[in-house]
C-alpha cells in the first residue's frame, strides 16, 4: 500500500506507540467464540425484535430503505404512465395528487435519509475501529420508529387517504379548511414519527465519531468518511428541528385550531415555508454529504493513490455545512420577498457551488494522479460525474433570480433536482453498496449483471430527465395530471416515460444482482480492493463484534488484520461477558474509559410502540386518549435509565499491558453525557425556531397587533417568578447532589425532585391563566412556549426521579454519579428556555 | 421559449448565456474526467497537483465564473422589478380554481373579468396579485417570470407584452384538485386601435361567472384604479 498520509503520520504516532504495548497473542478462534457469544443477536424471530447491534440494525435500515425506494419507484412509474399522453385518463386528479406527494415524501423521508443513516450505522464503527455505535438501543429505537411510521404512511395509500398536498405541504392548502380529511395528518404525524429516527441517528453519529474512535486516532487524521458523516449529523441536529416544530404547529392548528398559519387571526402561511425550507435546503446537503464521503473513500482506493487535498476536503465539508443554512430562501424567490434579500440569497446559493466544485476537482485530480481501475464501483463513480456536474450547473442557473422566476415550479426544476439527487446521492450510494457488499455478505458478485444494470440505469436516467429540461422551458408546470391544450409537450413526456421504464428495469436488475451475490456468489478473499482503511482489517463477512481486539497506534490500517484477530490490540475478547468498547477524547483520540454497551433487549421496540400509540391516537382523532400514549412512553423510558447506574464500584480494566482504564459508570464525561449535549443542541434549535416564529409573525404577518390580552398581571408574574425560582433551586439541588454524592445525595435529589414538581405545578397554573390560544396567533404562540416549558419540565422531573431512585438504592457513591450530570444539564436548559419565554411574554405585555 | 415582452427577452438572454456557459463547463469537466481515467502514469508531486486542482480549478475557476454570472444576473434582475413609476396596475385575484381580474376599461373605469386579463401592448404594467384561499402562482410564460398569490401577502409583479396578441397563463403553484385546469389568458391589445370588449372567457370559467366580481371592484384600492 503506497499511502503517503500513513508514512507521514508515523513520526507523530511514534510517541503514542510507546504508550500502548501490544497484548499477548491468543488463539483467534477462541477469541471469536468468546466474543460471538456476547455480541451475537438472539436466534430466529426474537432476534428481529431484540437486536441492538449496529451491523444488524444498519443493514436492516438499508434493506428497508431499498424496499421504500422500490415503492417510490413504482409511484414514479405511475406518474410517468399518466403523463405519457396529454389526456391521460389513467389516474384522476385526486389520486394523481396523492401519488406525486407520496413519491416525493417517500424518496426523501423513507429512502434517502434512512439509507444514509443505515450506511452510517453499519459503517462508522468499522472505519473508526470500534465495536458498536455509542447508543445501540437508540439505533434499534430509531429503526422501529422508521419502520412503523413508514408502514403507516405507505398503507394510507392503499386506503386512499394518502397525503395529497405536495411533499412541501404548503398551508393553507393543508389546513383543515382545504384538506378536511386525515390525508394531511398522515403526513404530519407519520413523518414526525419517522423523524425520531433521524434525531436518534444524528445524536448517535455525532457522539460515535467524537468519542468511539481507535486509540490515538486524532480527529484531524480520521478517515474522510468520518468528517463527511460528522458534517451530516451536525446538519441533522440543526436542520431537522425546524421541520419538526413546523409539523407540530401545523398539526396543532389542524387538531385544536390554534391559528399559527391562519392570516385572519394573525398567522401567516409564509411561516410554514420558512420553517420547511430551513430544513428543506440543508436536507439536500444532508443527503449529499454521505454520498460524497463514499466517493472520497472509493475514488482513491480504485485509483491506487491517496486522496488529493485531505485538508481542503475537510474545509469544503465545513463550508457546506455553514453555507447550506443560508440558502433556504432560494426555494421562495417567487413569494415576494424584499429586494436585498433576493440578492443576498442568490449570491449565497451561487457560492455554495464553490465547496462542491473543490470536491469535484479534488476527485478528478486524484484520478489524474493515480491509475484508475474500471471495477463496478468505479462505473457508478463515472455515472455520478456524468450526472451531478450538470445538475450542479442547472442549480447555479436556478440561483439566478430572473431565471428562477421563469423556471420555478416547472419541469425544468424537476429535471434539476433529479440530476442533483440521483447524481449526488443514488449513483454514489450504488457505488458504495457494490464496494462494501463483499464485507456485508462475504461474497463476490457474479460477473456481468452489475455492468448491465449500470448501463440501463445510466441510459434510462438521462433519457428520462435530460429532455425534461426542455419540457420545463416550454412552460410545463409541475404537478399537473393532464395538459390537453399543449400537444407540443406530448412527445417530450412520452420520451421521458419510455426511458423511465428502462431506468426502472435497471434498478430491478441491480436488486437482482445483489440477491444473486448474496446467495450464490463465490467466497470473497479478504480486503478485495486492497483498501487501507480499518473496516477491511476484519474477517469477512464482518462479525457482530467487528474487531477481536481494538486497533491502536500499532494497528493503524487494514494491514493489521492478523494481529487484531489474535488479540494483540486493545481490550481483546469479552472476558467479563459484557459488550465493551473504547471511549476516547474527542480531539486527540487518547483513550479515556471503557463503555459497557447494552445487550439484546426488547426495550427499543416496546418504546417505539408506546410512542407510536400516541401518534396513532392523534391520527385517529382520539385526542383525549393521546395522553395515555405519553404515559406509556414515560413508563418505558423509565426502564432505559437502568443502564445509567451500578450498585458497586468496579475495578479498572486492563486495556493493554500497563494501561488501566475505568468503566463508564465511574467517570463523569460518559457517552451519555456527550449525547445529552448533542440532544440539547438540537433542542436549542427547536426553541430558536419557535422564537423565530414569534418574531416573524410579529413583524411580518397582517392582522397584528393582537387583541388586548386578558392576562391577570400580578398573579401571572408571581407564578412565573415562583416557577423560575424553583427551577433554579432544582438546578442547585442537582449540583449539590453530585458534590455530596459520597456522603448522602438522597436529601438533595429529593429536594430537587420536589422543586421540579412545584415548578411544573406553577407552569400548569400559568397555562390556565393564558388567553384562549385559538383567538390569535400571539396567544397560540404563548401557549406553545408554555407547552415547551412543560415538556422539558417533565423530562427534568423524570431525570430527577431517576437520580432519586439511584440515590436511594445505593447506586450513587463516591465514584458513581448515576443520572445526575444529564439531569443538571436538562435542569439548566429548562431554566434558561423558560426564563427566555417568560421574558418574551413580559416584553409583549409591556410594549 | 418564445419571449413576447422585454422582461421575457431579458430572461431568455440570461438563459442563453448560461446555457452556453454550462455547456462549455460540462464539456471541459467531461474531457478532464476522460483524460484522468485514461492517464496511466503515477508520477507527480502531490503538493503541486493539489495547488493546481484545488486552488486553481476548484477555487479560482469556479469563483471567477460565478462572480461574472452573478453580476450579469443582478444587472438583469434590477431592470425587471416593479417600481413606482406610474405604470398601469391591474389586479389578479386567485381562488380555487379560477382567476378574477380587474383592469381599467375603455372609459378608464375598472372592469372585472374572469379568466381573461386585458392589457395594452407596448406598456409595462404591474399585476397586484392576491389570493382568497390557498397559495397560487401567477405565470404567463411568454411574458416573464412568475409570482405567488398568497393569502394575506399581496405581491406586485412587473410585466409587459411587446406586441398585441393572446398569451396563455396558468397557475404555477400546486393548489389542489383543479390545479391543472387553473388557466387564464392575457389579451394584449393595441392601445392605438379600437379597445376590445372585455369579456370573461366561458372556457376558462369553471364557477358561475362574475358572482363575486362586484366585490373585487369595491376591494380595489383607490390609487390603483387609475387609467
Amino acid at each position: 500500500m503506497t499511502d503517503a498520509s500513513l508514512t507521514s503520520g508515523q513520526e507523530d504516532t511514534a510517541q503514542a506507540l510507546a504508550d500502548i504495548a501490544s497484548n499477548p497473542p491468543q488463539r483467534a478462534l477462541g477469541l471469536h467464540r468468546q466474543l460471538d457469544r456476547v455480541w451475537s443477536d438472539l436466534p430466529g424471530w426474537r432476534g428481529f425484535f431484540t437486536s441492538v447491534n449496529h451491523g444488524t440494525i444498519g443493514l436492516r435500515f438499508m434493506a428497508t430503505a431499498f424496499v421504500f425506494f422500490a415503492i417510490g419507484g413504482v409511484l414514479a412509474m405511475l406518474i410517468r404512465a399518466q403523463l405519457a399522453t396529454r389526456d391521460g385518463a389513467f389516474l384522476d386528479s385526486d389520486l394523481y395528487n396523492q401519488i406525486f406527494t407520496m413519491h416525493g415524501s417517500i424518496m426523501m423521508f423513507l429512502f434517502a435519509i434512512p439509507l444514509l443513516e443505515g450506511l452510517a450505522l453499519w459503517l462508522l464503527p468499522k472505519i473508526l475501529g470500534a465495536r458498536d455505535m455509542a447508543f445501540p438501543r437508540l439505533s434499534a429505537l430509531g429503526y422501529f420508529c422508521y419502520l412503523f411510521g413508514g408502514t403507516v404512511i405507505v398503507l394510507s395509500l392503499l386506503f386512499g387517504v394518502a397525503p395529497d398536498g405536495g411533499w412541501f405541504m404548503y398551508v393553507p392548502l393543508t389546513d383543515k379548511t382545504y384538506s378536511p380529511g386525515i390525508n394531511a395528518d398522515v403526513w404530519l404525524l407519520g413523518i414526525t414519527f419517522v423523524e425520531i429516527s433521524a434525531m436518534a441517528a444524528a445524536v448517535e453519529i455525532t457522539v460515535t465519531i467524537l468519542r468511539c474512535r481507535a486509540a490515538h486516532m486524532p480527529l484531524t487524521r480520521m478517515p474522510l468518511m468520518g468528517w463527511y458523516l460528522l458534517g451530516t449529523s451536525v446538519m441533522m441536529l440543526v436542520g431537522f428541528p425546524p421541520l419538526i416544530l413546523g409539523s407540530i404547529l401545523l398539526e396543532v392548528q389542524r387538531a385544536f385550531d390554534w391559528p399559527f398559519f391562519d392570516v385572519a387571526r394573525g398567522g401567516s402561511p409564509m411561516l410554514w415555508q420558512h420553517l420547511f425550507w430551513l430544513f428543506g435546503h440543508p436536507e439536500v446537503y444532508i443527503i449529499f454529504l454521505p454520498a460524497a464521503g463514499a466517493l472520497s473513500t472509493i475514488i482513491p482506493v480504485l485509483s491506487r493513490t491517496p486522496i488529493l487535498g485531505y485538508g481542503a476536503l475537510v474545509a469544503a465539508v465545513i463550508g457546506l455545512v455553514f453555507l447550506s443554512f443560508g440558502l433556504w430562501v432560494h426555494h421562495m424567490f417567487t413569494v415576494g420577498i424584499p429586494h436585498m434579500a433576493l440578492a443576498f440569497f442568490s449570491a449565497a446559493s451561487a457560492l455554495v457551488a464553490v465547496p462542491t466544485a473543490v470536491q469535484v476537482f479534488a476527485w478528478i485530480g486524484t484520478m489524474w494522479e493515480g491509475r484508475v481501475q474500471f471495477r463496478l464501483p468505479m462505473l457508478y463513480v463515472i455515472g455520478f460525474f456524468a450526472t451531478f456536474v450538470m445538475g450542479g450547473l442547472t442549480g447555479v442557473m436556478l440561483a439566478m433570480v430572473p431565471f428562477n422566476w421563469q423556471a420555478h415550479d416547472t419541469h425544468f426544476v424537476v429535471a434539476h433536482l433529479h440530476y442533483v439527487l440521483t447524481g449526488g446521492f443514488v449513483f454514489p450510494m450504488l457505488a458504495a453498496v457494490s464496494y462494501w457488499m463483499p464485507l456485508i455478505c462475504g461474497r463476490w458478485r457474479i460477473r456481468g449483471l452489475g455492468e448491465a444494470a449500470f448501463w440501463l440505469i445510466l441510459i434510462g436516467f438521462h433519457g428520462t430527465f435530460f429532455i425534461m429540461h426542455l419540457t420545463g422551458l416550454l412552460g410545463m408546470p409541475r404537478r399537473v395530471s393532464v395538459y390537453p391544450g399543449n400537444p407540443e409537450w406530448e412527445w417530450l413526456n412520452l420520451v421521458s416515460s419510455i426511458f423511465g421504464m428502462i431506468q426502472s428495469a435497471g434498478f430491478a436488475l441491480f436488486a437482482f444482482d445483489l440477491f444473486m451475490q448474496w446467495m450464490f456468489g463465490r467466497r470473497s478473499w479478504r480486503n478485495p480492493w486492497q483498501a487501507p482503511s480499518l473496516e477491511w482489517a476484519m474477517p469477512m463477512p464482518a462479525p457482530s463484534y467487528n474487531f477481536a481486539s481494538l486497533p491502536g497506534p500499532r494497528q493503524p490500517d487494514a494491514g493489521a488484520m492478523l494481529p487484531l484477530a489474535r488479540g494483540e490490540g486493545l481490550l481483546p475478547g469479552a472476558p467479563r461477558g459484557w459488550r465493551e468498547t473504547l471511549v476516547v477524547e474527542p480531539g486527540s483520540g487518547r483513550p479515556q474509559h471503557v463503555a459497557v454497551l447494552a445487550s439484546n433487549t426488547a426495550l427499543p421496540v416496546a418504546t417505539s410502540a408506546a410512542i407510536g400509540s400516541f401518534f396513532a391516537m392523534m391520527l385517529a382523532g382520539f385526542y383525549w386518549l393521546a395522553p395515555l400514549g405519553i404515559l406509556a412512553t414515560l413508563v418505558v423510558a423509565w426502564k432505559w435509565g437502568a443502564i445509567m447506574g451500578t450498585d458497586r464500584d468496579h475495578a479498572p480494566v486492563e486495556v493493554a499491558p500497563g494501561m488501566q482504564l475505568p468503566l463508564h459508570w465511574q467517570v463523569r464525561n460518559t457517552l451519555g453525557y456527550t449525547g445529552t449535549v448533542a440532544l440539547l443542541v438540537a433542542d436549542s434549535t427547536l426553541f430558536g425556531s419557535l422564537l423565530f416564529g414569534v418574531g416573524f409573525l410579529t413583524v411580518v404577518a397582517p392582522n397584528w397587533p393582537a387583541p388586548p390580552s386578558g392576562i391577570a398581571t400580578w398573579p401571572m408574574l408571581v407564578m412565573s417568578a415562583g416557577a423560575l425560582t424553583l427551577m433554579a433551586l432544582g438546578a442547585l439541588a442537582a449540583r449539590l447532589a453530585e458534590a455530596r454524592r459520597a456522603t448522602g445525595a438522597a436529601f438533595w435529589t429529593r429536594l430537587g425532585l420536589l422543586c421540579c414538581a412545584g415548578a411544573l405545578a406553577l407552569l400548569g397554573g400559568i397555562a390556565l391563566g393564558l388567553d384562549d390560544p385559538t383567538r390569535h396567533a400571539r396567544d397560540a404562540l404563548r401557549g406553545a412556549t408554555v407547552a415547551f416549558a412543560v415538556v422539558h419540565g417533565v423530562i427534568a422531573l423524570m431525570l430527577a426521579l431517576r437520580a432519586d431512585a439511584d440515590a436511594r438504592s445505593g447506586r450513587i457513591g463516591a465514584q458513581r454519579r448515576g443520572a445526575i450530570p444529564p439531569w443538571q444539564l436538562f435542569q439548566l436548559f429548562w431554566l434558561g428556555t423558560s426564563a427566555a419565554s417568560m421574558a418574551l411574554i413580559l416584553t409583549q405585555e409591556v410594549l | 421559449m418564445e419571449p413576447a415582452g422585454p422582461i421575457a427577452f431579458e430572461i431568455a438572454r440570461l438563459w442563453w448565456v448560461m446555457l452556453i456557459g454550462a455547456g462549455l463547463i460540462t464539456t471541459l469537466v467531461m474531457v478532464m474526467l476522460a483524460m484522468a481515467l485514461l492517464r496511466n502514469s503515477m508520477a507527480g508531486d502531490p503538493a503541486r497537483s493539489e495547488r493546481r486542482w484545488i486552488y486553481g480549478w476548484g477555487l479560482g475557476f469556479t469563483l471567477t465564473g460565478l462572480t461574472l454570472l452573478l453580476g450579469f444576473a443582478l444587472w438583469t434582475g434590477e431592470r425587471m422589478l416593479a417600481r413606482d413609476d406610474g405604470a398601469l396596475t391591474v389586479r389578479a385575484q386567485a381562488s380555487q380554481w379560477v382567476w378574477n381580474f380587474v383592469q381599467p376599461g375603455p372609459d378608464g373605469q375598472p372592469v372585472a373579468t374572469q379568466g381573461v386579463l386585458y392589457v395594452p401592448a407596448g406598456r409595462p404594467f404591474d399585476v397586484y396579485i392576491t389570493s382568497t384561499d390557498v397559495i397560487h402562482g401567477f405565470w404567463v410564460p411568454q411574458l416573464g417570470g412568475k409570482m405567488d398569490a398568497i393569502p394575506g401577502h399581496p405581491n406586485l409583479h412587473r410585466l409587459m407584452a411587446a406586441t398585441p396578441g393572446r398569451y396563455e397563463g396558468q397557475c404555477a403553484e400546486f393548489c389542489g384538485r383543479g390545479h391543472a385546469f387553473m388557466r387564464f389568458e392575457v389579451v394584449a391589445y393595441d392601445p392605438a386601435g379600437p379597445v376590445p370588449d372585455f369579456i370573461s372567457d366561458p372556457q376558462l370559467t369553471r364557477e358561475p361567472p362574475l358572482s363575486d366580481a362586484p366585490d373585487i371592484v369595491t376591494d380595489l384600492p383607490a390609487e390603483e384604479a387609475r387609467p
